[in-house]
């Protein structure tokens, strides 16, 4: 999901749902670090990660 | 001097002396270094004034008495905004109360005498900073300091203060350490209180000290330890001091250098270093499994969580920030919430990885950046063969050690460059004191010194 057409659209989607106002002349530079951030979260996604594990982050009432 | 040679000194020279040389140092290099954006000069003199009365009354001075230090700008100082770097902070009110950390550090008898650069809200590993301009690298002030706490580095670096509090998420003590040449202290995750700081991500934020010797990292250390209801995160531990131990060798430890990721796409100095390091120290080698998804998923943490926690500055004053960071923390919003979950189950089965490590070894080697400082401004590096974003991928080698929370000394070594570089030395949970009992035979033996 790396390509230009298809992180431009999560750019618009995404910036609209969240309320932020984007500006074109910073799409060049989002659009770069969204493909790195992607990029890693997909090293993350592809992890065998057995169903059971706890996150990290453990809450205790 | 080194913050103990100054607190060994004061007795004879006085504190009043000792704050008007720093504040004087400060004066002439500060506006070459910008390593300061606030010098809390009367209140350093105030205090040195009330400590010299103290040592003349006859009250047994602390560790650290009449020892100059500075803190980071995201680190609560009372009366004054704590910026994190930013514009927008500029607005909040005055600090009502200095951070635990610096409380902590004055009553060892230690100065605060101002308030240090940083990348704007931590997040940047450049020491770049839109608003008041870049901390520039003691030792060639074309070139980075590294960041985020960039000017604690140039502090340290230029020798402006002896000693230096920073935060260190991805690595952001570490690398100005690295990149300035100095010493720097990633203590366990939750060791030190962070409460009277601004976050970055709290998974992942640290507080810890750079200093120019290893015995005052030390001292410092010691000084701030212990429990603090006021930060969550923090340990209910005891303090466990490291100076009765420092000087107690290595002797039976078991030291590994990491290779495979943290060899791959290192420059020549910094795996010059690395295996200065390990020769010195007679190490092994040892694969730490999976550093490279490691690495991704502190990234997906941090940049998520980042962009959460600016959320509402992003929709309300988009303008107001770096657009270095504004950009990244943009994308952060925008990174699916299954990443961020998967990324903290990720961190508990790497946890459990790396531990089973520290049956066989004592402590890990590994480099604290890939090269020395880069220029400032420079975009891009060349990591692996490949041209890359630099801002994103200095913290290649530090991300996945802070990612679980483990213990770093970082060490500084000269190199052919006429830069300095850093090596990292790691410790299992809670072991501070056998990270910091290396670099302190590191620095015995001649091999990890501050330059200049």
């Amino acid at each position: 999901m790396t390509d230009e057409t298809t992180l431009d659209a999560l750019i618009d989607a995404g910036t609209t749902a969240l309320g932020i106002p984007m500006r074109e002349e910073w799409r060049q530079a989002v659009r770069m670090h969204l493909a790195i951030s992607l990029g890693h979260a997909r090293a993350v996604l592809d992890a065998d990660i057995p169903d059971g594990l706890d996150p990290a982050p453990v809450f205790r009432a | 001097m080194t913050a103990t040679q100054i607190a060994a000194a004061v007795r004879q020279v006085g504190a009043t002396a000792v704050i008007a040389d720093c504040l004087a140092r400060i004066e002439r290099l500060n506006p070459v270094l910008n390593a300061f954006t606030t010098i809390t000069a009367d209140r350093a003199r105030a205090k040195a004034a009330r400590l010299d009365a103290a040592i003349a009354a006859g009250t047994p001075p602390g560790p650290l008495v009449g020892v100059p230090f500075a803190v980071k700008n995201l680190i609560d100082v009372a009366g004054i905004p704590t910026l994190a770097g930013s514009k927008i902070n500029r607005n909040h009110p005055p600090a009502a109360f200095d951070a635990p950390l610096v409380r902590r550090l004055e009553t060892a008898g230690a100065i605060l005498v101002g308030a240090l650069n940083m990348g704007e809200y931590a997040y940047d590993f450049t020491g770049e900073n839109a608003h008041d301009g870049p901390s520039r690298n003691p030792h060639d002030p074309a070139r980075m300091t590294g960041g985020s706490s960039g000017g604690s580095g140039a502090a340290v670096g230029g020798a402006l203060v002896p000693l230096a509090l920073g935060s260190d998420t991805n690595g952001s003590i570490r690398v100005p350490a690295s990149f300035c040449g100095v010493f720097g202290l990633k203590p366990t995750f939750g060791r030190l209180t962070r409460a009277g700081s601004f976050p970055f991500v709290s998974s992942l934020d640290h507080l810890g000290p750079l200093a120019r010797s290893v015995a005052d990292l030390a001292v410092a250390y010691d000084a701030m330890q212990g429990h603090d209801p006021d930060d969550p995160v923090c340990a209910e531990r005891p303090v466990e001091p490291v100076v009765p131990v420092l000087d107690s060798g290595i002797a039976g430890l078991r030291i590994a250098a990491a290779d495979g990721y943290f060899r791959a796409g290192a420059s020549p100095e910094a795996l010059a270093a690395l295996d200065t390091v390990a020769a010195a120290l007679g190490a092994g080698t040892v694969t730490i499994p999976d550093a490279q998804r490691a690495r991704s998923a502190a990234y997906v943490i941090t940049t998520t969580e980042g962009a959460a926690l600016h959320l509402h500055r992003l929709r309300a004053r988009p303008d107001d920030f770096d657009p270095d960071v504004r950009d990244r923390l943009i994308a952060g919003a925008l990174v699916p919430a299954a990443a961020v979950t998967q990324a903290q189950k990720f961190r508990r089965a790497y946890r459990e990885q790396v531990l089973r490590l520290f049956d066989r070894v004592d402590a890990i080697l590994a480099p604290a950046t890939p090269c020395v400082a880069p220029l400032i401004g420079q975009k891009t590096f060349v990591l692996d063969g490949g041209e890359m974003p630099l801002r994103p991928n200095i913290g290649v080698y530090t991300q996945p050690i802070s990612f679980i929370g483990l213990p770093v000394v970082a060490v500084p070594l000269p190199t052919a460059a006429g830069l300095p570089i850093g090596v990292q030395v790691i410790a299992a949970p809670w072991r501070e004191d056998i990270a910091l009992r290396i670099a302190r035979a590191l620095e015995a033996g001649g091999v990890a010194r501050v330059a200049g």
